[in-house]
C-alpha cells in the first residue's frame, strides 16, 4: 500500500466513463449468483448500492443500526438534487455541472470523478421518476426546478422541503423488491464493528446485534462502506445522533487511506445553540437566504441591550446596523457560498457582535422582502401602497408560500416569530467532503473493500455545493458502483463462498470482544457524553471555521489527553449481551477521539486556505482565504501507522486538464 | 421546571415491565423532550440505575425513529411534531409526565421505550414499490406530465415517516393510515398505477398477518400523525382494495 494509483482512465476526459464502462470484466448472470456482497450504510448511496448490486444478481446482505433502513440520515436534506437535465433551457449542461462542482470545490477535486457525476446526474432523475418519487411539478405536469447555491442556471429537483426523504424512500423501495425476492438479507439494529481481511482482501466483518447484543461473523467477496460522514466528531453539527465514523475509521485502520479529513462544511443557516443541554443543531435550507438580510447591530450597547433583554432587533435604527455581508461582499452579498457566509458571521461574533445570550448568534432578517413583495402584491392588486399594515400582511403571505415550513419549524424550536421578529442563525457542521480515500472504481486501497457516498473523499473538494450530496450518493450506488465491482469481483468467480471459521475471523471477534468488555470493565467515573462533548468543545475552537497553528497543535496534544482520559475513566454501564445504547456509544466516541486527531494534524499540514479549510496566516490583505495552488494542489491520504500522531501522508497530485484553475472571488 | 416523570421500565422483550418513578430538577423550557431525557439519564447513570433506552436519530422530526407515548398522547400533546421536536415549554413546573413506549401486538417492546417497528418494512417488502430496475434505462423523467394536483396528493402521502404513532394510538391498533399512504402514493402516480391491484392486496395481506388490527373510522391516527397524513388516504385504499378484490 504504498502508493496511490487513482486508476483514472486514459482518454479525453468526457470520454473516460463509457470506455472504461466498455473495457472492465463483467461478472456473468450464472457466477453473480455464486458472490456475497456486504454493504453498511443504507443511506442513499448504501441502500442504491444494495437494490443494484442485488438486481443483478449478487447475494447482498445490507446492515444499518438504526431500526429500518429507511432512518438513515439521507432522509433529513431538505434542499434538492442537481441534475444537468437543461429542462429549463437557461444553458446548462453536462460540463457546466462539472465546471460548477469543481470550482465549488475550490479546485481540490479529481477532474475524472466529477465528470462521471455529471454524466450520470441526469439518469438519476430518470430513474426516480419511475420509482414513484413525487418531485415537485409546474401545472403543465412537468418537473419543476429551482435556482441553488450560487450557480448561474436552474437545475435543481426537489421535493418541498424534504428532497431527502423522498429519494431515501425511493431507494428504501428498490431494496424492499429485492428483500421480498430474497435477493438482499437486511440486518436492523446491528454494527459493524470491525473489518475481517484474509490474505489482505476484505473478506468480511464482525457486527453487533444491537438488540440482544450478540457478536457475529458475516463474510463476503467484497465489503462495501456507505456509512456517510463523521460531522459528529464536533458533538453538536445537524448530523443525526447515531451518524458514526467508526466503519470508515475501522477500515482505515486495517489499511484504507483516509483522505482531506480537514475539508468540513459548516453550514451558515442553522438554528443557535441556546444552552449546554443543546444535543445537536438543527439546519434550516440556505434558500432562505435569497430572501433574507444578514447582520449584527453597529453598536456595542445595542448588544449588551438586546442579550439583556431590553432591547428588541425590530427597534434598531436601519443605520445602526451592519449589514456584513453586503458591505464586504458587494456583488454576491447574502448570496455568498456557505464558507464564506459561515465565516463571516463567525468574525463579527468574535468581534463580540453576537445577538443572542450565547453571543453566537447573528439576524436573518426577512422585514425587506416583505415590503418588498407587500408593495408589488398592493401594486398588482391595485391596493394602497402606503397602507404599512396592508403592505406587511400581504408581503408575509408571500414569504409564507416560500418559506412556510421552515418559520414554522424555527417557531416550534424557538418560540419566536420570525414573521414578526428576525430569525437568530448560527453556523453550524453540517458535511465533511474528506473520507476514505477511494479510486476511480471507487476502491479503497484495501483489494475488494469499496467506499460511496459521503463515507468517500471522491467529489467536492474542499467545498460541497448545495444539491450535490444527494447527487452523488445515489450516483455512486446506483450507477457506479454496482459496475466498476464487477471488475474486482470477476477474479472470485471460482473463491466460494467465505468460511467465517478462518483464523482471521476469529481474530477479529476477540478483539472486538477485547475493547467491549474493557469499556463495560473500566466503571469510571464520566459518562461517554461527557468526553464527546469535551471533544466537540476542542474541535469547535481550534478545528472549526478557522485554524491556525498554535490552536491545531493545541488541539492535538489535547485530544490525544482527552484519548487516554476516556480510556481510564469512562464509565459503561450495563452488559455486552443486551441491548446497551452507552455502549455503543461508547465505540464510536472511542473512534471519534482518534479521527479528530488525525483531523488537527491534516488541517496542520495544509497551511493554505481552501474552501471550507481557513488557515488563518494563508489570508489575504482583506481577510479572504488565499489558496496555495503551487504547493497544495494535492489531495492527502493519511496511512494508519499504529496511531494517528504517526499516520503517513501520502499525496495524489490532482492534474487539471479540462478546467482551468482560478481565484474564487466574491467581491 | 421540576418534574416528576412516570416512565415505563421493561429490561428486555421477554421481562415484565412496570412504571417508575423520577424526580428531575433544572428542567429549562427551551430543551426538547428527548434532551430532558438525555440529562434524566446522565442524572440515572450517577446513581448507578440502568438508563432509560428510548429510540431517536435525527431529532429534526424526519427519520421516524423517536416514539414515546406522552401523557397519552403518541408524540405528546403538541400537534404536528413528532417527540424530538417537542419542546418542554409544552409543559409546566410540578408536572407530573407518564412516558410509555407506542404499545401494539406488531410492535413488541425491545427494551423499556424502545420498540420494534420491523412489521412496517415487511409490509412494504411485501409491495410498497415500483417494479422498475435501477439501471437508468427508463424513459426521460418528463415523459409523462402528471397532473400537479395528482402529484402533490402523491407527495402529501408519501411525506408519511413511518413513525407508527397512528398504531399506538388506533384503539384496535390498526396501520391503515400508515398502509394507504404508501398504497395512495403510488396509486396516484402513473408509474406505479401498472401493479396497483397487485400492490394493494399484497400490502393488506401482510399487513393482516403482522398482527395489525381493523380500522373503525374514529379518526384519531389522523389527529396524532405528525405529518398530517389525511384519512382520505384510507378511503382510497378501500377503493383500490374493493376494485382489486371485484377484478380476482
Amino acid at each position: 500500500m504504498a502508493s496511490l494509483d487513482s486508476k483514472i482512465p486514459k482518454g479525453p476526459v468526457a470520454d473516460k466513463w463509457t470506455n472504461h464502462k466498455s473495457k472492465i470484466n463483467l461478472v456473468s448472470p450464472a457466477n453473480k449468483r455464486l458472490i456475497d456482497v456486504i454493504v453498511v450504510g443504507t443511506g442513499l448511496a448504501g441502500a442504491s448500492a444494495s437494490a443494484t448490486l442485488a438486481e443483478l444478481g449478487y447475494n447482498v446482505k445490507t446492515f444499518c443500526f438504526q431500526d429500518s433502513p429507511r432512518r438513515a440520515h439521507s432522509i433529513a436534506a431538505q434542499g434538492g438534487i442537481n441534475a444537468a437535465k437543461n429542462y429549463q433551457g437557461d444553458g446548462d449542461s453536462t460540463y457546466r455541472l462539472f465546471y460548477d462542482t469543481i470550482k465549488g470545490g475550490d479546485y481540490r477535486s479529481r477532474e475524472s470523478n466529477v465528470h462521471r457525476l455529471a454524466e450520470v446526474s441526469t439518469n438519476i432523475i430518470d430513474q426516480c421518476v419511475a420509482q414513484g418519487v413525487p418531485f415537485a411539478r409546474d401545472y403543465g405536469g412537468l418537473l419543476d426546478n429551482r435556482s441553488f447555491g450560487g450557480v448561474l442556471v436552474s437545475r435543481t429537483f426537489y421535493a418541498k422541503g424534504q428532497t431527502g426523504q423522498q429519494l431515501l424512500l425511493g431507494a428504501y423501495s428498490a431494496m424492499n423488491r429485492q428483500i421480498g425476492r430474497g435477493k438482499i438479507k437486511m440486518f436492523n439494529r446491528h454494527e459493524m464493528m470491525d473489518l475481517v481481511l484474509v490474505d489482505g482482501k476484505a473478506r468480511g466483518i464482525i457486527t453487533r446485534n444491537l438488540v440482544n447484543g450478540k457478536i457475529e461473523r458475516h463474510g463476503a467477496h467484497a465489503v462495501v462502506i456507505a456509512s456517510g460522514g463523521y460531522g459528529n466528531v464536533f458533538f453538536l453539527s445537524t448530523n443525526a445522533m447515531g451518524s458514526n465514523v467508526s466503519a470508515g475509521w475501522k477500515i482505515h485502520k486495517k489499511g484504507a487511506h483516509f483522505a482531506n479529513p480537514c475539508f468540513t462544511q459548516i453550514h451558515p443557516t442553522c438554528i443557535p445553540v441556546s444552552g449546554d443541554h443543546q444535543s445537536k443543531l438543527t439546519l434550516m435550507s440556505e434558500s432562505l437566504r435569497n430572501d433574507g438580510r444578514i447582520w449584527v447591530p453597529k453598536k456595542k450597547e445595542d448588544v449588551e441591550a438586546i442579550r439583556s433583554g431590553n432591547l428588541k432587533a425590530i427597534n434598531i435604527p436601519e443605520d445602526d446596523r451592519d449589514y456584513y455581508l453586503e458591505r464586504r461582499y458587494p456583488a454576491f452579498g447574502n448570496l455568498v457560498p456557505r464558507d464564506v457566509a459561515s465565516r463571516a458571521a463567525k468574525e463579527r461574533c468574535d468581534a463580540g457582535f453576537g445577538v443572542n445570550k450565547t453571543g453566537e448568534a447573528v439576524y436573518l432578517d426577512f422585514a425587506s422582502a416583505i415590503n418588498r413583495y407587500g408593495k408589488e402584491q398592493a401594486h398588482v392588486k391595485g391596493l394602497d401602497e402606503e397602507d404599512a399594515s396592508l403592505v406587511k400582511k400581504l408581503g408575509q403571505d408571500v414569504v409564507r408560500a416560500k418559506y412556510g415550513n421552515l418559520f414554522q419549524m424555527y417557531e416550534k424550536i424557538l418560540d419566536q416569530n420570525p414573521y414578526e421578529m428576525p430569525m437568530m442563525i448560527y453556523p453550524a457542521v453540517h458535511y465533511t467532503m474528506g473520507g476514505v480515500w477511494v479510486d476511480y472504481n471507487l476502491m479503497t486501497s484495501i483489494p475488494g473493500c469499496y467506499a460511496i457516498g459521503e463515507a468517500n473523499f471522491s467529489d467536492h473538494g474542499a467545498n460541497r455545493l448545495g444539491a450535490s450530496a444527494l447527487m452523488q450518493g445515489l450516483a455512486d450506488g446506483y450507477f457506479v458502483l454496482p459496475y466498476t465491482i464487477g471488475d474486482y469481483l470477476s477474479n472470485d468467480i471460482r473463491t466460494g463462498s467465505i468460511d467465517t471459521q478462518l483464523p482471521e475471523f476469529e481474530k477479529a471477534e476477540a478483539s472486538v470482544k477485547a475493547q467491549l468488555e474493557g469499556f463495560i470493565g473500566n466503571k469510571g467515573k464520566n459518562s461517554v457524553d461527557y468526553y464527546h462533548r469535551k471533544l466537540g468543545k476542542i474541535m469547535w475552537d481550534k478545528c472549526g471555521m478557522s485554524r491556525n497553528e498554535k490552536g491545531l497543535k493545541a488541539a492535538i496534544k489535547e485530544i490525544k489527553q482527552l484519548r487516554e482520559d476516556f480510556y481510564k475513566n469512562v464509565n459503561v454501564p450495563g452488559r455486552i449481551n443486551e441491548f446497551n445504547e452507552q455502549l455503543a456509544k461508547a465505540g464510536r466516541v472511542a473512534d471519534f477521539l482518534e479521527l479528530g486527531e488525525l483531523f488537527a494534524k491534516d488541517a496542520l499540514e495544509r497551511t493554505e486556505s481552501c474552501g471550507g479549510h481557513f488557515r488563518e496566516e494563508s489570508q489575504t490583505p482583506e481577510g479572504e482565504a488565499l489558496r496555495d495552488d503551487k504547493n497544495f494542489t494535492f489531495v492527502s491520504a493519511w496511512e494508519y501507522k499504529g496511531e494517528p500522531s504517526k499516520a503517513k501522508i501520502h499525496k495524489e497530485d490532482l492534474k487539471y486538464e479540462e478546467i482551468e484553475v482560478k481565484t474564487r472571488s466574491y467581491k | 421546571m421540576n418534574l416528576t416523570l412516570k416512565v415505563w421500565r421493561q429490561a428486555n422483550a421477554d421481562a415484565k415491565g412496570k412504571m417508575e418513578t423520577y424526580k428531575i430538577g433544572e428542567v429549562s423550557p427551551d430543551m426538547s423532550f428527548l434532551e430532558m431525557m438525555d440529562v434524566l439519564n446522565e442524572q440515572l447513570m450517577v446513581k448507578g440505575i440502568d438508563p432509560i433506552a428510548f429510540d431517536h436519530d435525527c431529532r429534526e422530526g424526519i427519520c421516524g425513529m423517536c416514539s414515546m407515548f406522552i401523557n397519552g398522547e403518541a408524540h405528546g400533546p403538541d400537534r404536528l411534531v413528532t417527540t424530538c421536536q417537542l419542546h418542554m415549554r409544552k409543559f409546566k413546573n410540578g408536572d407530573t409526565i407518564t412516558i410509555e413506549p407506542f404499545r401494539a401486538k406488531a410492535f413488541p417492546v425491545i427494551k423499556d421505550l424502545t420498540v420494534d417497528r420491523s412489521s412496517f418494512d415487511r409490509v412494504q417488502q411485501a409491495g410498497g414499490f415500483v417494479s422498475v430496475n435501477t439501471s437508468g434505462n427508463t424513459q426521460d423523467a418528463n415523459a409523462i406530465p402528471i397532473d400537479k394536483h395528482d402529484a402533490d396528493k402523491a407527495f402529501d402521502a408519501a411525506t408519511c415517516i413511518g413513525c407508527g404513532a397512528c398504531v399506538a394510538t388506533c384503539k384496535n391498533a390498526s396501520a391503515m393510515l400508515f398502509v394507504s399512504a404508501k398504497v395512495s402514493q403510488y396509486a396516484l402516480l402513473p408509474q406505479g398505477k401498472v401493479e396497483a391491484t397487485d400492490r394493494v392486496m399484497n400490502m393488506v395481506k401482510q399487513m393482516d398477518e403482522e398482527g395489525f388490527g381493523n380500522c373503525t373510522n374514529t379518526g384519531a391516527c389522523e389527529v396524532e400523525c405528525p405529518k398530517g397524513i389525511s384519512l382520505e388516504n384510507i378511503a382510497r385504499m378501500n377503493r383500490e382494495y374493493l376494485f382489486a378484490s371485484l377484478k380476482g
